[in-house]
């Protein structure tokens, strides 16, 4: 039994090795294909990277780790919301125009604005809930619509709301209040660049995504959902509203997307906002098989192949998107190496549960045990 | 996860399945009947382009690359294999175009768009089908995938190349276009009479005949190709069984996996095609970032067409459309629209009301018809913002309101492992 066990999480561990040494050679027969410097390229990405950099990284997982919880939880029953790139971005916009005005005191403001990113990326996401439940659109393809609306959307009010000061021709909200800005924290030694404030955001949406999915009627509900809508009708789940629901909370979270950015480095909304991030949630959520600690891995490893791949230009000439290459060959390799080592382990029991079963003396060997 | 998505909402049609009723005269019955509401509506608001040949020669170089990209959806999705790469394997094409149309002419430009199509095709067919991976992850992964690399191969092969640079190819020879002479220069003078209907349809044959692309008549070709090997020929019998039962399919001696290759292979040189026309034909030229979504709408034309081919070119053509007169005409065209909406959003309304006594989405729909219709008559034009969302509303509007008469393949995206089938 114990020998077992520790084959399955060989098995476990395997797959992610497996992958990372299927994406290395991979990005290294591209690189030699197109005749760049191989070794030159991965000294770039592997160094240690330097203070500054870390800070960096693990701000951009902040950012990152929020995308693909938010996308995640649609993941787990089921639901494909590609539209978190939409939701962000209006929800930001509208956190930034009120906690702009100032009208509140210091973190009631921020409070507030938070509350207004949460609702407001909720209902965005809401409405490609309702499309599906009432009329019966993918929320593959109502999203993808939603993501291009909200981008005219904002583009339209942006441009209403503009801080206008004379004289400048800058497109950002007003910038909010000093007392309404959050603090970062000096984490790494060796650099005056802080961490996000908001970190302690991000894990504490991980932590209740984890709360929610598994210690909860509602998580049980959404999880059978996913893996059986027939299963979970039968056993009296009103999917309908489930659908909703996980929409409108995915949404609510990935409202909160922008808000590291906006109160922890912009402190305004404007057109050079950071857009993207939904799709890279993503591919997150997928890495970290939806798991609130593997996103985490997963955001870190992202972010640091981002960062660590914008020194490739100056220091070794090579295009810096290459970075994409390697980090859509892992996203396939990890979903294939995962796939490849269920398929061992499955073939690994049937082989043990056959051999116990001739071991008992006179059984028949049972049907379909060697696939 | 399976990518097959949740039932929730969509209705879903068993038992003997309505037969579409699409004779070829009541296809000339609806297209003449739309005509005529773009002819009123011309008249009415005075927003000439609605129907100008222009217009509609925009709207076919902008309905064009999704209707291949949509063709390319179709293929893979009839195998069962649900294809949200099409992004991926488009941005590839447009590499491909650039590249081969550089160095070696136009058609080949063309022959290496679909060949680097079919390259991101195989990827996703190595993982959905040998592998069995979910197919929207792998999906998901190529559209990463193609993004990098057609951006780190252009900045490889177009650097330092006359007129090129990291991020564009040199500019590309054209492709040939062609025209009828005669009946384009007749059907341009009744278009300039501006005769109610008849110039309108004066304009809308003339853009067929003057100056289409030969990419443009092969991509039609295609459509025609693939209905005839997917509906009349035993290969596609086979491939379609495979999207609906893969396992009635092995039972009968189809070899499951290679079918599904197959169609994924083809999808993607056909998504690939998509991004050769706009490098080739569109712009003359590879830049980064030239599909621009495209291959989700194409994606969302497909799936608007019910998977057919003939439907998937109605989606693209909707899409074309509406993308060509708020580019060209801007806030006013779009304006025209708003009215044409208003009454569509009404007499839906009214049709609940009285005809099936739905009271609350009647009333809805009357409701946002008036504010629409109430907002065309308060104003004069569109802001320039809300005119480039026009073909997303459009599409989602259309949509809503026809959803749920779909139906996709019994087994799209389902895993399927041969000898699996209990």
């Amino acid at each position: 039994m114990n020998a077992t066990n520790l084959r399955k999480l060989g098995l476990a561990l395997a797959a992610p090795a497996l992958a990372i040494l299927v994406a290395f050679m991979v990005t290294s027969v591209v690189l030699l294909l197109a005749g760049d410097p191989v070794v030159e390229v991965w000294t770039q990405l592997l160094t240690v990277p330097r203070p500054r950099l870390v800070v960096a990284i693990i701000n951009g997982a902040t950012v990152y780790y929020l995308s693909a919880i938010a996308v995640a939880i649609g993941f787990r029953m089921n639901l494909f919301n590609i539209g978190v790139d939409g939701q962000y971005r209006v929800a930001a916009f509208a956190a930034a125009v009120f906690a702009g005005q100032g009208w509140l005191p210091g973190p009631l403001n921020i409070f507030v604005s938070l509350l207004i990113a949460v609702v407001v990326g909720g209902l965005w996401a809401g409405l490609a809930g309702w499309l599906k439940v009432s009329r019966g659109v993918s929320e593959v393809i109502s999203t993808i619509m939603l993501n291009a609306i909200a981008t005219g959307l904002v583009s339209y009010l942006l441009f209403k709301v503009a801080d206008s000061t004379v004289g400048s021709n800058v497109t950002n909200t007003k910038t909010i209040p000093v007392s309404s800005q959050v603090p970062g924290f000096s984490l790494i030694p060796g650099t005056p660049n802080k961490v996000y404030g908001f970190i302690l955001l991000s894990m504490l949406i991980g932590v209740g995504y984890w709360v929610v999915l598994n210690k909860t009627r509602f998580g049980f509900d959404l999880r059978a959902t996913g893996r059986s809508e027939t299963a979970a009708v039968a056993s009296g789940v009103n999917v309908k509203r489930m659908v909703m629901t996980a929409m409108l909370l995915s949404g609510a979270v990935a409202g909160l997307v922008g808000m590291p950015l906006l109160f922890g480095q912009d402190f305004s909304y404007g057109t050079t906002f950071q857009p993207g991030l939904g799709f890279a949630g993503i591919a997150i959520a997928l890495l970290g098989r939806n798991h609130p600690a593997g996103i985490a891995l997963g955001a870190l490893l992202w972010s640091y192949l981002e960062q660590q791949s914008n020194g490739l230009q100056i220091n070794v000439g090579v295009s810096s998107e290459l970075v994409f290459i390697i980090q859509g060959v892992i996203v396939l390799a990890v979903v294939i190496a995962y796939e490849v080592v269920r398929r061992a382990g499955l073939r690994m029991e049937q082989r043990n549960v056959a051999r116990q079963l001739s071991d008992q003396p006179g059984s028949p060997a049972p049907e379909g045990a060697l696939v | 996860m399976s990518t097959a998505g949740l039932k929730a909402g969509a209705q879903v049609i068993t038992g003997a399945v309505r037969k579409p009723h699409l004779s070829p005269g009541r296809v000339a019955l609806v297209a003449v009947v739309a005509v005529f509401l773009i002819a009123v509506l011309r008249l009415v608001t005075g927003a000439n382009d609605l129907a100008s040949s222009g217009a509609l020669a925009a709207a076919i170089g902008l309905a064009v690359p999704i209707g291949l990209a949509g063709l390319g959806g179709l293929w893979s999705e009839r195998a069962g294999v649900v294809n949200i790469g099409l992004e991926g394997m488009m941005i590839l094409g447009t590499w491909g175009a650039g590249f081969f149309g550089y160095h070696y002419g136009p058609w080949a430009g063309l022959l290496g768009a679909a060949f680097c199509g079919m390259v991101g095709g195989a990827i996703h067919a190595v993982a959905t089908v040998v592998f069995g991976v979910d197919h929207i992850v792998s999906g998901v992964a190529i559209n990463i995938i193609g993004y990098g690399a057609a951006k780190y191969l252009a900045a490889r092969t177009f650097s330092g190349t006359p007129g090129g640079g990291p991020t564009q190819s040199p500019s590309l020879e054209a492709l040939p276009t062609l025209s009828i002479p005669g009946v384009s220069s007749a059907l341009g003078t009744l278009e300039q009479k501006q005769i109610f209907f008849v110039s309108d349809l004066a304009g809308i044959l003339r853009s067929l005949v003057t100056n289409v692309s030969v990419v443009t008549l092969i991509a039609l070709a295609l459509v025609a190709l693939t209905w005839w090997v997917l509906w009349r020929t035993t290969f596609g019998l086979r491939l379609r069984s495979c999207g609906e039962s893969p396992v009635a399919a092995e039972t009968l001696g189809v070899n499951v996996y290679r079918y599904k290759f197959m169609a994924v292979l083809v999808s993607g040189s056909l998504a690939g095609l998509g991004g050769g026309y706009l490098a080739l034909v569109a712009a003359n030229i590879y830049r980064d970032g030239q599909t621009g979504g495209r291959g989700y709408i194409g994606l969302a034309a497909m799936i608007f067409g019910n998977w057919r081919p003939g439907g998937l070119v109605g989606g693209a053509a909707l899409f074309g459309y509406t993308d060509a007169i708020q580019l060209r005409g801007g806030g006013t065209t779009v304006h025209a629209m708003l009215l044409l909406l208003a009454i569509v959003l009404v007499g839906i309304g009214l049709w609940q009301l009285l005809r099936t006594h739905r009271v609350v989405q009647g009333g809805i729909a009357i409701a946002v018809g008036a504010i629409v219709g109430g907002y065309f008559f308060v104003s004069e034009t569109v802001a320039d913002e809300f005119t480039g969302m026009t073909p997303y509303v459009a599409t989602l509007l259309v949509l809503a309101l026809s959803s749920q008469r779909l139906r996709m393949p019994a087994a799209d995206g389902l895993p399927y492992r041969k000898g699996e089938g209990h």
